[in-house]
Formats: structure tokens, sequence, C-alpha cells
């Protein structure tokens, strides 16, 4: 069972009109961010639109950038959000 | 404390008048600070909002005062980031360096500020006179952050 706590920021935050939410994968073998990505993605709407393959998404994984094939594990927090523009 | 993530505005003489202050053994100090522009892309930008990711961002500012404290001959660094409203001409971002000489002081100063630009979770919304948007990453700073 890998419970995650998803935390969307700036544009997706917005276009999900969402600042997060838990997501259970079940029992997936293996799950990476690519598990997640998917899984949002097959909602439709918004996640398929702002998911979709080519879509500049970056992740964190507990505060981590971290890239599509990092594993996820039961209690992470999943950040999804835009390329970062501070500075 | 080496990183700072507030909304208030900063002082940058007195953030390097402290560094130079406290090491003697210092020769160099280099410092950066970021601005609010008022045009961006041909459109007038009245303002910007800037988001961030609270409990990473000042983990990630840290990594990157590390990583430039392995890689150059760093004595001390400060960077401070602020949030949320700010105008035109609006101070956003310091860096300030210190090292025995000059070149680890430029060198590591641009290196933060590359892999600020690349890494660390901030985002920002501008505000034009009729409409808000958020600004979109540049390659160009994918390329800067790659040169190190």
């Amino acid at each position: 069972m890998v419970r995650l706590r998803l935390v969307y920021l700036a544009r997706l935050r917005e276009a999900f009109s969402s600042s997060g939410e838990r997501l259970d994968l079940g029992a997936q073998d293996a799950p990476t961010l690519a598990t997640v990505v998917a899984t949002l993605r097959a909602r439709g709407g918004a996640f398929e639109r702002e998911l979709a393959p080519g879509r500049a998404v970056r992740f964190a994984v507990n505060h981590r950038l971290a890239r599509p094939d990092h594993p996820v594990a039961d209690g992470d927090e999943v950040a999804i959000f835009p390329p970062v523009t501070g500075g | 404390m080496p990183v700072r993530v507030q909304s208030e505005d900063f002082d940058a003489g007195a953030a390097i008048a402290h560094l130079r202050s406290a090491d003697r053994g210092a020769g160099a100090i280099a410092a950066f600070i970021g601005t609010v522009r008022d045009v961006n892309d041909d459109a007038t930008i009245t303002g910007l909002t800037l988001e961030h990711y609270p409990g990473m961002t000042e983990a990630a500012l840290e990594d990157i005062v590390a990583e430039a404290k392995a890689r150059f001959d760093v004595r001390d660094a400060l960077v401070v980031h602020r949030v949320g409203a700010l105008l035109p001409g609006d101070q956003i971002v310091l860096v300030v360096v210190s090292s025995a000489h000059r070149a680890s002081a430029f060198d590591a100063c641009a290196f933060i500020m590359d892999l600020l630009k690349t890494r660390a979770p901030f985002w920002k919304k501008e505000r034009l006179p009729d409409a808000e948007r958020w600004v979109e990453a540049r390659a160009s700073d994918d390329e800067a952050a790659a040169r190190w």
C-alpha cells in the first residue's frame, strides 16, 4: 500500500484548482513518479492536459528534486510543479 | 544563518558589512542583487508575486550554498530571497560571497545564482496592466547552470 501526499505549486496549483491531495496508489509494484503522473493523467481534464508528454513538469520527493524514474514510498510527500523561475 | 526566505526587504550593505567584520581573512567580497524589472517580453510589468515551496526552499538554498563552498574557496556565503508581492525596482534576491581572493568570490556568486535559477523552488507571476501571467522558465537558465 503506497499512500502519498501530493503538493501542487504555482501554475499547476491553479490549473488543478488544488494545492494538494492524498493519493492512494494501492498495491502497485515498485511505483515511481512516472506511476503518479500516469495515475493523475488518467483522470483527464486539466491533469491530462498539464501532465501530457512533452510538457515541462518538475518533481520533488520529500523536498528533494527528483526525476520521473525516482521511486515513491508510503508516506512520501511528492510535489509537482513547473520549472522554477526565481532569482 | 546562511539562507533566508522572507517577504521583507533586505539591506545588502548591512549584509556585506557583517561578512566583512566577521572575517578578517576575507580579501574579497562579491555580491549580486536581482531586482524586479518593469518590462518583460515586450510587456509592461506593474509588479510580480513570488511563490515558493515552504519546507523545500530553505533546504534547496542551503544545498546550493554547501555545494558552492565545496567547489570554490569560499569563506562565507549568504543568500536572501524574497517572496510575496513586489513592485518594479524592488529587490528580489541577494547573494553575498566572501573569499580570500576575487576569482573564487566572483565564481561562487555566479554559481549560486545559476543553480538558484534552476533548482530553488520559486515561481514568479507577473502582473500586467490588464492581466496576470506565470513567468516561463528560460532555456538560457538551464545552459547557465550546465556550464558549471
